[in-house]
């Protein structure tokens, strides 16, 4: 993993974390885990992280690329990014 | 022969319109009775304030509450506001009058423009279409659901001359749309108890299941009532039944609307993704705990296209959830 790809997941994880868990008691969320399954996201929590993806990483998120395969994961959000910034 | 679109493989149950097939007349009589005994009972209220619309729902709990308790305990209410459709005020005046009850026609336009509620949604919809303008129409639109993707919010304006332009909305402006909005359900709730108050009648709500258990309503708006006697139907059962019962064509000819935004918008386009007879027979089939491959042919879809109308069915009804609860507390304060 490279240092810039680490520090997304990290950043990742803090606007989660800070975001939808707010400190609520509980196993902490692995990376891999499913926001959906979670119940970290609700389709709206989704819309809120694409307009965060958008608005911190600069890129447009296109209405096909709004798949649950890109965003319901902290590893599929980091890997969604590593693609579009390739 | 079986139909071979409703048939399913062997051991599970075929899915058509006759599984919500009822017998219409003996459950309204079953509903008006409980309506009846809960006024008496538990509400220990006079009469039944019912908000018409002019759509099969409202139109079918007013008659159900005539026939629960008499037209002379029953006080019907026509709201309309500035983007409400002609059609459905004349609709519901031609329902009241059908059922001999009192009635009372308030616009409500002007406690929504003083409370800021054009203003408000005018304004975030000219953040994603800045030309838009008095004259200029608008509707959101869901999207992405059934395909397999997270469920999204297209806003759809129209230019005086008919032009359509039409947008992803961010969730901003999607919030702030739908916030300004709610305004509507929510002014109308307070005149319902306002009526209901003064009469000392109780307040009917009007979901039909769909709406009841998908969330399709406002909590504090359409949502709060005192007695919801059609929540346990099926859109397609209440569609027959208000035949059953008579009501006026126009009334039961007409398609679900959400007469909520200016464009014409079907419910099924601002919520439930699929047309309501298919809606009914995918939450039935959910709720039995049905294989979605039992679900797919009654409604013509391939097997991942039903595994997501269930997806998005159990979606909605967590969300529906906390919209149906009352406020969390605790129980007791933790001890010294």
């Amino acid at each position: 993993m490279s240092a810039s790809e680490h520090d997304v997941r990290r950043d990742l994880r803090r606007y989660i974390e800070d975001n939808f868990v707010l400190g609520a008691s509980g196993p902490q969320l692995k990376d891999a885990d499913s926001f959906l399954e979670h119940h970290v996201l609700d389709s709206t929590g989704f819309l809120e992280l694409i307009a965060h993806l958008e608005e911190t990483y600069g890129i447009k998120v296109t209405d096909d690329e709004m798949v649950p395969e890109n965003l319901d994961s902290i590893d599929a959000v980091a890997a969604y990014l590593a693609r579009k910034r390739a | 022969m079986s139909d071979p679109k409703t048939s399913a493989s062997p051991g599970t149950p075929a899915i058509g319109p006759e599984v919500l097939r009822i017998d219409l007349l003996a459950e309204a009589d079953r509903i008006a009775a409980w309506m009846r005994d809960a006024l008496a009972r538990q509400l220990h209220r006079r009469g039944l304030v019912v908000a018409v619309s002019g759509g099969i729902d409202s139109s079918l709990c007013a008659a159900l509450a005539v026939r629960a308790v008499g037209a002379a305990r029953v006080h019907a209410l026509l709201l309309p506001e500035r983007d409400s459709s002609g059609t459905s005020t004349e609709r519901g005046l031609a329902l009241v009058r059908h059922l001999g009850v009192a009635h009372e026609v308030i616009d409500i336009a002007p406690a929504l423009e003083a409370l800021g509620c054009y203003r408000q949604r005018d304004e975030a919809i000219r953040r994603v279409f800045p030309a838009y303008a008095e004259g200029w129409k608008n509707k959101i639109v869901i999207a992405g659901g059934l395909e397999g993707g997270i469920n999204y919010f297209k806003l759809v304006v129209s230019e005086p001359g008919g032009a359509l332009h039409e947008a992803r909305l961010p969730i901003k402006e999607y919030l702030q749309i739908v916030a300004a909005t709610n305004f509507k359900q929510r002014v109308r709730k307070n005149l319902d108890y306002f009526h209901a108050d003064r009469l000392n009648f109780a307040v009917v709500g009007t979901p039909n299941r769909l709406e009841y258990e998908l969330g399709f309503f406002v909590k504090g708006g359409d949502g709060l009532a005192d007695i919801k006697p059609i929540a346990h139907l099926y859109k397609t059962q209440v569609y027959a039944m208000a035949r059953a019962l008579g009501l006026p064509e126009a009334i039961c000819s007409a398609a679900p609307t959400t007469d909520t935004y200016t464009l014409p918008q079907g419910q099924d386009e601002f919520y439930f993704a699929l047309p309501y007879a298919q809606m009914d027979l995918a939450l039935w089939a959910c709720l039995r705990g049905l294989a979605p491959e039992a679900l797919g042919p009654a409604l013509g879809l391939d097997a991942a296209r039903a595994r997501r109308v269930y997806a998005d069915i159990e979606a909605k009804r967590r969300a529906a959830a906390h919209l149906h609860a009352a406020a969390l507390t605790l129980l007791e304060p933790a001890t010294a």
